[in-house]
C-alpha cells in the first residue's frame, strides 16, 4: 500500500521534451510509472521516445488520455502557469519539482488549487516514489524497495541518504514524499503525516525536517494528538548560523524562531523518536516495526 | 537578498510613501553638499546590512555641512561586524512626536503576506512581540484581493487614535504594500513611522529583503546587489553557481543537496569537529562546479582538511571525481580530502580516483570521522 500514488497513477509530464523534463520521464518510465502523456506548446501531435504522446495543453493531454497526476518539470518563470494550467485540468495530484519559483506567485497559487480540491506537492521538490509501484519526480528508484515505513522530508539528497539505510537493511518504504524546501509549499508535514495515519500499509512513519518555519513543531502536535502510529524524525541545521538561507530558501532561522533546537525539543515531547545521525534512522525505525 | 536603507527609501519613494528628503554619499565632500542643500541639523547613517548601526557609531547627527563632511569621514571606511562602510545616507533630523511601527512579511504558516503593526516604535519588533504581545497586531492580507481600505484603517486606528493621521498611515500602508508586491519581497519594514509635532506623519526608515527568486524575472532589482557587503568568496561562490556560506570551523564541505550540506555539517560536529563552511553544489553534475568549489574552499587559510559527501541521484558521482581530479591538476590543494561518493556511477567514480592514487569512502560516517581525525591531528 501506499500514498497519493500508486499502479492508479496516469502521469502526464508538462515540459516533457525539456532539459530535466526528457531525461526524468526515461527514469519514471522505466521505473513503471505510467506516463500517458506529455506537454510541451507547439509540440502537439508528436511522439516522446516513439511512445507518449506530446499534446499542446494539459486539459488536451487529459481528455485524451485520462491522466490523473502532472507533474511539472519546467522553468521558475513559467512554474506558477504550469500548475495554474494542471489545476484546471482536472488532475488531483500536481508536483512541482522546479525550483527558484518567486514565493509571491505561490501565495496565489495555494488558494486557487484549494478551491479546485487539487493536492499540490512541492514547488522545490524531489517528487515522490511508492516503491515498486510508481514514481513521480526525481527520486532514485533503485535505493528504494517496497515495505512498511513512510517517509516525508523537506530536502532530496538527505531523503536519499535516509532511505538508502533502510533499504541497505532490509527495510522498505510504503511511499517515500519530498515535499520541498521553499517557504511556502502546497503539502506539508501534517498533511503527509495524515495520509500516513491512514495508510494501512504503513507501519512506522520517519519525517526529516530542517530549520526554518514551524511546520515542523507543528507537525510534532499533530503526531501527539493524532497520529497512533511510531514516528521517526530528523532535523538538519544544528550547526547552521541566524539569519542565513541554507540552500532552501525556506531553511533560514529568523530572528530566534526556527532552530534546530526548538524542532528536536518538539519532537521529543511528541515522543517522536529522535535520530542524532542519519544512520540512526535504522535502530529507530526497526525497534518501531511489528515482526 | 538584502537592501541597503537608501535603495529600500527608492522603492518606498517611487510607492509615494512619505518619507524626508536626503541622500546617498561616498565621500565627505559629497555628504557635506547634500547636508548643505537639506539644511539645518542632519543624520549621517552609515549603509550596511546588519543591525546596532546606531551602537556600533554608525549614525551620527551633524549640525552643520562641515560637521556632515566630518561625520561621513568618520563612519565611512569603519567596520561594523565585519562589513566596511562604502556609503552614508545624509537626511535631515526629523523632529519626532512618535514612533510606531510597521511591517510586512511572507508568513509561512498563512501563506499570505502578513502585516504587523505596533505603537511600539523603533525598538527591536521581536522583543516586543516577546514581552508585550497585545501592543503588536496582525493582519494576513489576501493577495486576490489586496490590502482592503477598512484592513488598513483598521491597523492604522491601533496605532494612531487621531483619524487624519490614521487615514494618513492608513494609506502609508497600502503604499507599502504596493512595495511589498511589486518587488517581491520577503520584508518591508518601516521602523520607525513617526508623527511630527505638526501632525504629519512618515517613514524614516526602510528595510526591504527581496525574494531570491524574483531577481532572475527583476534584472532592474538584481542590479542592487552589493557585492562589497558580502563576504567575498560567497561571491565569488555565486558567481559560480554555488551557494556556499563560510562558517568558523575547520572542516571544509563540498556537498550535494542543502540537506544533505546541513547535515553533514552536523555530523562533523557530533564527532567532534567543526564545520568551515556550508557548500551545495547543487542537482545537476559539473566538474566545473567541483573545480571552483575546491577553489573557494581553498582559499580560506582556516581550512585544515576538505570533506566531500556526494550522494548520486540526478548528479553523477563520476562528474564528481573528475572535478577533483581536473581541480588538483589546475592548483596544488595543500590540505588532505577524504572523499565520500556513493550513488549514480561510483564504480567508475572510484576507478578514476584510483587512477590518480585517490581514494574513497562510501559511507557518510565513516568519512566523516576520518576527516575530523585529520584535523585533530593537525591541529
Amino acid at each position: 500500500m501506499s500514498i497519493f500514488i500508486d499502479k492508479e497513477t496516469r502521469l502526464v509530464v508538462q515540459g516533457i521534451t525539456g532539459r530535466d523534463g526528457s531525461f526524468h520521464s526515461k527514469q519514471m518510465i522505466e521505473y513503471g510509472t505510467n506516463v500517458v502523456a506529455g506537454v510541451t506548446p507547439g509540440k502537439g501531435g508528436q511522439t516522446f521516445e516513439g511512445t507518449v504522446p506530446i499534446f499542446n495543453t494539459v486539459a488536451e493531454a487529459v481528455s485524451k488520455t485520462g491522466a490523473n497526476t502532472a507533474v511539472i518539470y519546467v522553468p521558475p518563470a513559467g512554474a506558477a502557469g504550469a500548475i495554474y494550467e494542471a489545476a484546471d485540468a482536472g488532475v488531483r495530484l500536481v508536483v512541482c519539482i522546479t525550483e527558484g519559483v518567486p514565493v509571491m506567485d505561490m501565495t496565489k497559487v495555494m488558494p486557487y488549487v484549494r478551491e479546485r480540491g487539487v493536492r499540490l506537492i512541492g514547488p522545490n521538490c524531489p517528487g515522490l516514489i511508492s516503491p515498486g509501484a510508481s514514481k513521480v519526480g526525481i527520486i532514485p528508484g533503485n535505493i528504494c524497495a517496497p515495505g512498511r515505513v513512510g517517509i516525508v522530508s523537506r530536502s532530496g539528497t538527505l531523503t536519499y541518504e535516509i532511505v538508502n539505510h533502510l533499504t541497505k537493511n532490509g527495510i522498505g518504504q510504503s511511499s517515500c514524499v519530498g515535499i520541498g524546501g521553499d517557504p511556502i509549499i502546497g503539502t506539508n508535514f501534517i498533511d503527509v503525516l495524515g495520509a500516513f495515519n491512514d495508510d494501512p500499509g504503513t507501519e512506522v512513519i520517519v519525517m526529516m525536517g530542517e530549520i526554518g518555519g514551524t511546520d515542523e513543531q507543528n507537525a510534532a502536535a499533530f503526531v501527539k494528538s493524532k497520529v497512533r502510529k511510531p514516528v521517526v524524525g530528523f532535523i538538519a541545521g544544528q550547526t547552521a548560523p541566524k539569519g542565513r538561507r541554507m540552500g532552501h530558501a525556506g531553511a533560514i532561522i529568523s530572528g530566534s524562531s526556527g532552530t534546530a533546537g526548538e524542532k528536536i525539543a518538539a519532537f521529543a515531547a511528541a515522543g517522536i523518536g529522535v535520530m542524532k545521525r542519519p544512520i540512526d534512522v535504522v535502530e529507530l525505525v526497526r525497534a518501531r516495526l511489528k515482526q | 537578498m538584502n537592501l541597503h536603507e537608501y535603495q529600500g527609501r527608492a522603492l518606498f519613494k517611487a510607492a509615494g510613501v512619505p518619507m524626508p528628503d536626503g541622500d546617498v554619499a561616498s565621500t565627505p565632500s559629497e555628504a557635506e553638499s547634500i547636508a548643505r542643500r537639506l539644511g539645518g541639523t542632519v543624520v549621517v547613517k552609515a549603509q550596511v546590512h546588519v543591525g546596532g548601526r546606531g551602537k556600533a557609531g554608525g549614525v551620527k547627527l551633524a549640525k552643520s555641512p562641515a560637521e556632515a563632511a566630518e561625520a561621513a569621514e568618520r563612519i565611512l571606511g569603519m567596520s561594523i561586524k565585519g562589513l566596511v562602510v562604502q556609503k552614508v545616507l545624509v537626511v535631515p533630523a526629523a523632529d519626532i512626536a512618535n514612533e510606531a511601527y510597521v511591517g510586512l512579511i511572507m508568513d509561512r504558516d498563512s501563506q499570505r503576506p502578513v502585516f504587523m503593526v505596533s505603537p511600539a516604535g523603533g525598538i527591536d519588533i521581536e522583543e516586543v512581540a516577546e514581552k508585550t504581545p497585545d501592543k503588536i497586531r496582525r493582519l494576513a492580507v489576501d493577495p486576490r484581493y489586496g490590502l482592503l481600505p477598512h484592513q488598513a484603517l483598521g491597523l492604522a486606528l491601533f496605532l494612531y487614535p487621531d483619524i487624519a493621521r490614521a487615514r494618513a498611515a492608513a494609506r502609508i500602508m497600502e503604499q507599502l504594500y504596493t512595495v511589498f508586491t511589486t518587488n517581491g519581497c520577503s520584508l518591508a519594514e518601516i521602523n520607525p513611522l513617526v508623527t511630527t509635532p505638526d501632525g504629519k506623519v512618515m517613514a524614516l526608515d526602510a528595510k526591504v529583503i527581496i525574494d531570491d527568486n524574483e531577481l532572475d524575472r527583476r534584472p532592474d532589482l538584481a542590479l542592487l546587489r552589493d557585492d562589497t557587503a558580502e563576504e567575498p568568496s560567497e561571491v565569488a561562490a555565486r558567481r559560480a553557481n554555488l551557494t556556499f556560506i563560510k562558517l568558523s570551523g575547520n572542516v571544509g564541505c563540498v556537498v550535494n543537496g542543502a540537506g544533505l550540506a546541513m547535515a553533514t555539517m552536523d555530523l562533523v560536529k557530533y564527532y567532534g569537529g567543526e564545520p568551515a563552511n556550508f557548500l551545495d553544489i547543487g542537482g545537476s553534475s559539473n566538474p566545473e562546479k567541483v573545480v571552483n568549489a575546491l577553489r573557494i574552499i581553498t582559499s580560506d587559510p582556516a581550512v585544515k582538511a576538505i570533506l566531500f559527501n556526494i550522494f548520486g541521484g540526478i548528479t553523477r558521482t563520476d562528474d564528481v571525481a573528475n572535478g577533483i581530479v581536473t581541480a588538483t591538476r589546475q592548483f596544488k590543494v595543500e590540505v588532505p580530502i577524504v572523499i565520500r561518493l556513493t550513488g549514480t556511477n561510483e564504480a567508475e567514480a572510484f576507478r578514476i580516483l584510483k587512477d590518480v592514487g585517490m581514494t574513497a569512502l562510501s559511507d557518510m560516517d565513516e568519512a566523516v570521522r576520518q576527516v575530523v581525525a585529520l584535523v585533530g591531528a593537525a591541529a
